[in-house]
């Protein structure tokens, strides 16, 4: 119904008012999402274990470099016992020819693949906000040549461009200083995801200022004598929030499967360093004979993008005032 | 005679057509707004009539400096605002504020009501006595809204409470100037009334002015002092309230008028239809001559040829037709007492009997805009 409650027009009864924050308020709606709750709980425990993947390993007493060859088989290197060598020493069993603990190759795979998809989603988030936002508030010809410039790299087979550039690029990031192997291939990785990644939300974000940019509450900024920097950071960013944020929560599982592919055609992280997509990659050979060295790591994987989803819905309905309050 | 508050000379506001494709050129211009001349004193309501797409939530636009006109003058409380860059115009912001249409999309959805009426004194770095907390509040109180309110989303508030949320923030800055446009045309008829009379009762209050751009015939004569005929980017008519409505000499005006539904049906049977043929032409390519021509009952020759000026033919009355319309065509069925006709606005700036027509107006004469309590 549509009644205005009026009130009295009295200046001065104006009595004081118990106001809660947007974070407050935010925090206390997503406290109430079962699904997105549990979710963070889960991403917490995961993120835990990357970090203290060191500590965690001492204290089962398994490392992910050393070689067990008391684990395997002499002829052809078979773990030894059932669900390819499941015991207390290894919990999730051993790599087939060399014995080494996948328990522990799991955690510090999960650390590698944290920080690529966490620093390439930050990247990839940023540039596509700040360059979606330059492309719908400018218009014209800084829209048009952004916008050319991003068909352009989306228009380039991703895989291809990877494989391609893997060497060259990898050594240019080796001689700026970084140090060579791992960590030239981690920057590169990296590099490469936020490059191709950024158009996506970019137009994602264009789209939707271009929307808001000719809502009337705009136009009353202006009518104020608020400024372009104001009217972007105040009026049209908070509005932003809930496309970012979903697009960074399905971006980071997705570049975390990418690092696991690139890994797997070897271009991503050098053996003996574990990642996930080293160790899938490996796996892949031994499925028939052991199903559980693919279907650990797989199901980590599918974990974490479900749980990065759900998080990611569930601050976004957090964040939005339309929702119910109580 | 005092300057008036608003100037407003030959306004035009045309904007580009352009081509699709690569280079974009301009093929036209739509002249949404093609000189329009109307001036607005202090504390008077000028209403802005006319149909979709006539230009005059442009023209609101442009004296706002929303938009930055083509051509012609704005000259606000003595200062030319034209060419006023968008910096320059930072101080004079403060003399002219707007009311929109649209509630559901003035207000930002992430903004609480206590944030969206302070953003004027943040913006214009004013420091109300008190604090900007306890000034929303009042401003709140003021137009209507539960001050407890203050930490609510709008999404909370019915379009009517929106509306006054804009108002809220529209005054916060004192200004001398509201332009409205079209603000109560998206909301119920009932709470178009609890509006008005709310715009009215602040005009009162603060000596406001209004420029109230609207196409609800019997909202404009409620309101409005005077009242400027729009058509296709020009104004066809100014003339005050009841002499617009009583002797209109515009054959648009007599068309528009004939079109006001009038709740009596013996009357309404009784009075003249003039129905305009066709569509209204293209701003892009207006009509030759008179712009209203191609669909005027009265055009002659010369109206296809020689564009009107517009011309005082009495005093306040300004009319820009060849060949007006003086008799009544029995168009406007103006017979017997209509108090919300016969009666000034009960804060005429000017009028030598506004405590008397106040009284009348205070015990509820309007019968259709029961104020609320």
């Amino acid at each position: 119904m549509a009644v205005d409650l009026a009130v009295p027009s009295k200046p001065g009864a104006t009595p004081e008012v118990a106001g809660r924050s947007l974070r407050q308020l935010a925090w206390a709606r997503f406290r109430r999402d079962k699904a997105a709750m549990t979710s963070l709980g889960v991403l917490i425990f995961i993120f835990l274990v990357a970090i203290f993947a060191p500590l965690i390993c001492s204290w089962f007493g398994v490392d992910p470099y050393t070689f067990n060859s008391s684990v395997i088989s002499d002829d052809g290197g078979k773990p030894i016992g059932a669900w390819g060598g499941i015991s207390w020493q290894h919990p999730f069993g051993v790599e087939w020819g060399t014995g080494r603990d996948i328990f522990a190759r799991l955690l510090y795979g999960l650390r590698i693949s944290l920080a690529i998809s966490i620093i390439a989603t930050t990247i990839t988030v940023v540039l596509g906000t700040f360059f979606g936002i330059v492309s719908g508030f400018a218009g014209g010809k800084t829209d048009a040549v952004l916008g050319r410039f991003m068909d352009l790299i989306l228009a380039f087979p991703f895989l291809l461009i990877v494989l391609a550039l893997s060497g060259a690029l990898t050594q240019r990031i080796t001689s700026l200083g970084v140090p060579e192997g791992n960590a030239s291939r981690l920057v590169y990785l990296i590099l490469i995801f936020s490059l191709f990644g950024w158009p996506y939300l970019a137009r994602i974000i264009r789209g939707q200022v271009l929307s808001l940019r000719e809502r009337e509450f705009v136009e009353s900024a202006t009518a104020m004598g608020a400024s372009g920097r104001r009217i972007l950071f105040k009026e049209i960013l908070p509005n932003l929030w809930a496309p970012i944020l979903v697009y960074a929560s399905l971006t980071l599982p997705t570049y975390i499967g990418a690092e696991a592919a690139l890994s797997f055609l070897g271009v991503g992280i050098l053996p003996p360093e574990p990642s996930f997509g080293a160790i899938l990659a490996d796996s892949v050979n031994y499925f028939k004979l052991v199903p559980s060295y693919l279907f650990i790591p797989g199901g980590i994987l599918a974990i974490l993008v479900v749980t990065f989803n759900l998080v990611g819905d569930g601050v976004r309905d957090a964040l939005d005032p339309r929702a119910a309050r109580s | 005679m005092t300057t008036p508050l608003l100037q407003v000379e030959d306004l035009k506001m045309h904007f580009p057509v352009k081509s699709r494709g690569l280079f974009r050129r301009v093929v036209g211009q739509v002249r949404a707004v093609d000189g329009i001349t109307l001036h607005i004193n202090s504390g008077e309501t000028l209403g802005l009539v006319g149909e979709s797409g006539c230009g005059k939530s442009t023209a609101g636009r442009s004296i706002m400096r929303l938009l930055s006109p083509t051509g012609g003058k704005v000259i606000l409380d003595g200062v030319d605002i034209t060419n006023l860059s968008r910096r320059e115009m930072v101080p004079h912001r403060r003399t002219a504020q707007m009311i929109f249409q649209d509630p559901y999309s003035a207000l930002n959805p992430r903004h609480t009501v206590g944030s969206i009426i302070g953003a004027p004194f943040i913006v214009q770095k004013v420091k109300p006595v008190g604090g900007v907390r306890k000034e929303v509040q009042e401003l709140m109180a003021r137009v209507g809204l539960n001050p407890e309110h203050y930490n609510r989303y709008p999404n909370e508030f019915s379009g009517g409470q929106r509306q006054r949320i804009g108002i809220a923030r529209a005054l916060a800055l004192k200004p001398k100037l509201i332009v409205c446009d079209e603000p109560v045309s998206a909301l119920d008829v009932s709470i178009q009334a609890q509006v008005i009379n709310l715009l009215q009762d602040l005009q009162q209050d603060f000596g406001l002015a209004y420029l109230f751009v609207a196409h609800d015939l019997s909202v404009v004569r409620q309101i409005s002092h005077r009242i400027s005929v729009m058509y296709l980017g020009h104004i066809m008519e100014t003339a005050s309230r009841d002499v617009l409505y009583s002797a209109p000499q515009h054959p648009y005006t007599h068309a528009l008028m004939s079109a006001v539904p009038v709740p009596n049906p013996q009357l309404a049977g009784k009075r003249e239809r003039i129905m305009l043929q066709g569509d209204l032409p293209s701003p892009i390519n207006p009509p030759k001559g008179c712009v209203f021509n191609t669909r005027c009952f009265a055009a002659q020759e010369r109206c296809r040829v020689e564009v009107p000026e517009l011309i005082e033919v009495t005093p306040g009355h300004q009319v820009a037709c060849h060949f007006p319309i003086t008799e009544s065509l029995g168009t406007t069925l103006i017979t017997g007492p209509d108090p919300g006709l016969t009666e000034q606005p009960d804060n005429a700036p000017d009028s030598p009997n506004a405590a008397a027509t106040n009284a009348v107006f205070e015990a509820g004469a309007e019968p259709w805009a029961q104020r609320q309590s």
